[in-house]
């Protein structure tokens, strides 16, 4: 019944630490901080907590993670799980907590994920770590960065679409204009197309401006029944849609290049809100390099597939932009942490929905879509949170 | 040879040691199922296809076709790093599957999207033969 879950479960709070460079702070100390601002944004007090789900930490790693920063705020939670799924696990995470909401497993979850790549982590660990994904027999040996198993995707993206190095360029820049009206975003200066191209080559076709930045930084957010959310301060930021789909881990399993499992998260989430890729305002789609934004465009219905970077080139997902994409400034620009990148796009969504975007607040935000996707396009979630209950 | 970290050593499994102990013999081969006929790549205990246990080994043509590919300039760590650029391959083989792999006997910028490649075989100091491609 997946209908079951729409308007079953609201945002009620948001919260994200300090990001990009931030050595002073641990990343179990920001995730407690980020539960602190979360509840504070809620109007809550720890004790109101019945769930918790984090990610583990990659600089401090703990095998009972969601366990320990429970302890660590003293709060006994029902429902208690620490989840990794990459780039997927925010809104798997999500998912999950609302499932355990709409079941009556607990009432009122705090999803809150945290780490520290950029100062705790040295950059050749940090490199190793998300090699990892790749299969230790048969794509671990050839030594190859993820950066290179996404320049796979990018490159058959062009062979198949006659996608153009200068399209894939054109996602940086744009997110880079979000970012410059992001007081928060760790990389603010705008870039052009030339800039992106010129910037030192990683993995051919992918540029040093095509990859996400490695960063610190942590966000929590604070899921709660909709009964629950209607009298609490701040306006409830409602899960009208979610779905997930898993086509492979390994890259060279998959079964497409160009075409990703988001096609069936997409097709779940829209089923159950009741809606389709025309009526979502804004969309903040997990952008670790840039070719990922193209096809999850295609994928997720914006925009027919192979035309992901006509759509981009044509300024669609620019701030003045018929969906604009990564309002805070993404993974590319913002900040990435790691596991917990794409918390900062639902965080995102949820100001922009409530209406609380200040100098970059969208004219139209009633309904946003995000979308996770870990791996190598192997693991995808998407989410449509909306103002209204009923959409 | 950079001593420290070196390169990632495959572990084979049961399931796949009949694989890579023919790699050591330079030859390629993959699992058919008795059941559906379906070949597949990297070995298993059942066939993705049709869920079959009864599978066989099959020698393979070697041959296939670059599907993707990208040259990597910044390796996962120093060990990679000694040859300069190299091209990551994902080679369709002729039998259907996909395998990653490198490109070896001509320059990493040669490489290009439907470029027949054909197996060839790289002896490891570490004690391990890895299938590697070059130009058909």
């Amino acid at each position: 019944m997946p209908e079951s879950l729409r308007g079953k479960a609201a945002i009620v709070g948001a919260a994200d630490t300090e990001v990009g460079v931030v050595p002073h702070l641990g990343p179990t100390r920001l995730c407690v901080e980020a539960i602190l601002g979360a509840l504070e944004d809620a109007g809550l007090s720890k004790d109101d907590v019945d769930g918790l789900v984090t990610c583990n930490s990659i600089a401090e790693p703990c095998t009972y993670h969601a366990e320990a920063i429970a302890e660590y705020l003293q709060i006994f939670p029902r429902y208690c799980v620490s989840v990794a799924t990459g780039g997927g696990t925010t809104f798997t995470a999500l998912h999950q907590a609302a499932a355990a909401i709409a079941t009556g497993l607990c009432n009122t979850v705090v999803v809150a994920m945290a780490d520290s790549l950029r100062s705790r982590v040295s950059r050749e660990r940090a490199v190793a770590m998300q090699a990892s994904t790749g299969h230790p027999q048969f794509e671990a040996p050839w030594g190859a960065p993820v950066s290179a198993s996404y320049a796979l995707i990018a490159r058959a993206h062009m062979h198949e679409y006659g996608t153009t190095p200068e399209q894939l360029a054109a996602v940086a820049v744009s997110t880079r204009a979000h970012a410059a009206r992001n007081p928060a975003a760790q990389m603010r200066t705008p870039i052009t197309i030339d800039d992106v191209l010129n910037s030192r080559m990683i993995a051919d076709p992918l540029h040093l401006l095509d990859c996400s930045l490695i960063s610190d930084g942590g966000a929590a957010v604070v899921l709660t029944s909709a009964e629950r959310a209607s009298d609490l301060r701040r306006r409830p930021v409602y899960l009208l849609g979610a779905g997930e789909g898993h086509g492979h881990e390994h890259i060279s399993q998959a079964r497409s290049l160009t075409t990703s499992a988001a096609v069936d998260s997409g097709r779940r989430a829209y089923r159950m809100a009741g809606m389709g890729p025309a009526d979502v305002d804004f969309a903040n789609l997990y952008d670790c390099f840039t070719p990922v934004v193209l096809i999850l465009l295609e994928d997720l219905g914006f925009c027919a597939k192979g035309e992901g970077g006509a759509f981009v080139e044509a300024g669609h997902i620019a701030p003045d932009g018929r969906l604009p994409v990564n309002t805070h400034g993404g993974l590319l620009s913002h900040c990435h942490p790691g596991h917990p990148g794409a918390m900062f796009a639902l965080t995102e969504a949820v100001r922009q929905v409530q209406g609380n975007g200040g100098e970059r607040q969208l004219a139209r935000a009633e309904l946003g879509l995000v979308h996770g996707q870990g791996g190598v396009m192997s693991s995808h979630c998407t989410l449509i949170l909306g103002r209204e209950r009923t959409a | 040879m950079s001593d420290a970290p070196g390169r990632l050593v495959p572990v084979p499994t049961a399931e796949t040691a009949e694989f890579w102990d023919a790699c050591r013999r330079h030859e390629l081969v993959l699992q058919r199922c008795h059941g559906c006929g379906q070949v597949q790549f990297y070995p298993r205990v059942l066939c993705g296809g049709c869920g079959s246990r009864e599978l066989g080994w099959a020698r393979a043509s070697g041959r296939g076709v670059v599907k993707s590919f990208s040259i990597v300039r910044r390796p996962v760590s120093p060990a990679y790093a000694s040859d300069g650029p190299y091209a990551l391959l994902l080679v369709e083989l002729e039998e259907g599957p996909t395998m990653m792999s490198t490109l070896t006997g001509c320059e990493p910028g040669r490489a290009f999207v439907g470029m027949p490649v054909t197996v060839a075989f790289d002896d490891w100091p570490e004690g391990v033969t890895m299938p590697r491609f070059r130009p058909a």
